[in-house]
């Protein structure tokens, strides 16, 4: 360990040729908050040779609002995107997830480019990514691309990314006029655990009818879902009792979860559908309110 | 071997040090800069026991590494008392018996330090969801949350 090497690039460019040059033999690691990748390397699940500390690049710093759009860097930490009250007033589901995640010297930190990438199916924030619609820039040799979140990850703790790129940053799209998301998930204790299951939904109404919708689960599947066939039930309804429970019985359809300590299989799939009336209750009420 | 040198400030000190790629801020505080008062318990950042906090902002030293520190502001236990004298933390843990064993205690003061800077006039939920990340084996946590909401009450006094 002598010879690991430590960069921190002032450029996404030099920070991508040093990343591409040597990842393939995946002994590169790129650091944003740590809170992830300092655990795994203390415990020698990850040993590598280059750590490229990406905090130093612009972007991946940055927050910006483009007349409602927000654009959010890739390794901003939970606690500076909350001083963002703004972001917190449009996307409060999204912060919440993202605030959910450790305690609060974590969130000075912790970043949605890294639980991204850690791609743990568990990760807090990526159900609410992925119902907020938001796609994530990777910059990689071969220039940029967006993506989905809901096709980043091929699996747990694999994501799509493809030799060399890094992620840049977040873009959301402009909230809708009486819209509103939620986050809600279930753990054993009251703070700093894993989720069993995580439910985001995002609706918007008009004339009391609804007339989007997404709804995502977290740590019930190899990878965070989107569920659209629970959007599909919710949309055009006006949240009857029928339809709510349609869409709930599509979210337990959706799980393919494990079983272990925190949940079995069944305990898993009932508390889906929990998670999701109450989660699509709160979104409901933040999108009447505007 | 190639050593990394690198430059910060720690509590107001220009300082340099040599470090590896894997140190973390905390082995070099206790290793090399013998500034000990940072305490090492779990390593994976469940206890809070090594708070500091990097231009400003709370954090656990055992997962920053030391290498990121360049030009950085480095807050730690040692810096807290000024010119021999306590902190208003520092003083209302003692008055209100908040340590037993002691080890969390650094942590608890470079944590709620960092809360009375952010907010003058926590509610005790504020307070408890706070240090959430700081945990104490022998007190029980009431007599922290106590001398918390003492040195607030100081502070907004003087304020
Ligand atoms: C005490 C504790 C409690 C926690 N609680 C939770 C919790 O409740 N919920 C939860 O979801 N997580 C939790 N975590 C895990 C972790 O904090 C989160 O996953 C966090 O969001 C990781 O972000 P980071 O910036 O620290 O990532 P890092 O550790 O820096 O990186 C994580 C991984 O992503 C890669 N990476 C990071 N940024 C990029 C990028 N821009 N491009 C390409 N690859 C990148 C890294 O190489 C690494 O493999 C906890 C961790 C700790 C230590
Ligand atoms: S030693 Fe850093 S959090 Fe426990
Ligand atoms: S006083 Fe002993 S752990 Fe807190």
């Amino acid at each position: 360990m002598s010879d690991v090497k430590f960069i921190s690039p002032d450029t996404l460019e030099q920070a991508v040729d040093v990343y591409s040059k040597s990842s393939k033999e995946g002994k590169t690691k790129i650091l944003a908050g740590g809170t992830d990748l300092l655990v795994q390397i203390r415990s020698g699940i990850s040993q590598p040779d280059t750590i490229i500390d990406i905090k130093n690049i612009k972007e991946l710093k940055e927050i910006s609002n483009d007349n409602g759009s927000y654009t959010i860097g890739a390794a901003v930490a939970g606690a500076v995107l909350e001083e963002e009250k703004n972001f917190g007033n449009n996307w409060p589901g999204v912060l919440e997830a993202l605030r959910l995640i450790g305690s609060e010297q974590i969130q000075g930190r912790a970043s949605l480019g890294g639980n991204l990438c850690n791609a743990s199916p568990a990760g807090d924030s990526v159900p609410a990514l992925i119902a907020s619609g938001a796609t994530v820039k990777v910059h990689g040799p071969e220039g940029e691309r967006d993506m989905p979140i809901e096709s980043f990850h091929s699996g747990p703790g694999k994501t799509n990314l493809k030799n060399g790129e890094i992620v840049v940053n977040f873009q959301f799209p402009k909230k809708q006029k009486n819209s509103g998301d939620a986050y809600l998930r279930m753990i054993p204790r009251t703070e700093m655990d894993i989720a069993v299951v995580g439910c985001a939904v995002n609706v918007t109404i008009e004339n009391d009818k609804c007339v989007d919708a997404r709804v995502a689960l977290g740590a019930v599947a190899p990878k965070a879902l989107l569920v659209e066939d629970a959007s599909k039930a919710l949309i055009g309804s006006n949240f009857e009792k029928e339809a709510v429970e349609k869409a709930a019985l599509a979210c337990e359809a959706a799980c393919n979860p494990i079983d272990d300590k925190r949940g079995t299989i069944s305990y898993r799939k009932k508390v889906s559908k929990v998670l999701f009336k109450r989660a699509l209750e709160k979104a409901i009420e933040r999108a009447k309110k505007g | 071997m190639a050593k990394i040198q690198v430059k910060t400030k720690i509590n107001g000190e220009k300082t340099e040090f040599l470090c590896q790629a894997y140190d973390t801020v905390l082995d070099v505080l206790r290793r090399d800069l013998n500034m000990t008062g940072t305490k090492e318990v779990c390593s994976t950042g469940d206890c809070g026991a090594c708070s500091i906090t990097m231009d400003g902002r709370l954090v656990c030293s055992c997962l920053v590494l030391a290498a990121e520190t360049e030009d950085k502001n480095i807050e730690t236990i040692e810096g807290m008392a000024k010119n021999g004298k306590f902190n208003v933390l520092q003083k209302t843990f003692l008055e209100h018996a908040a340590l037993q064993c002691g080890i969390c205690t650094p942590g608890m003061l470079v944590a709620a330090k960092s809360l009375l800077e952010k907010n003058i006039n926590p509610t005790e939920t504020e307070i408890r969801y706070w240090l959430a990340g700081n945990l104490c084996r022998c007190t029980g946590y009431d007599k922290i949350v106590k001398a918390v909401q003492a040195a607030a009450e100081e502070i907004r006094e003087n304020a």
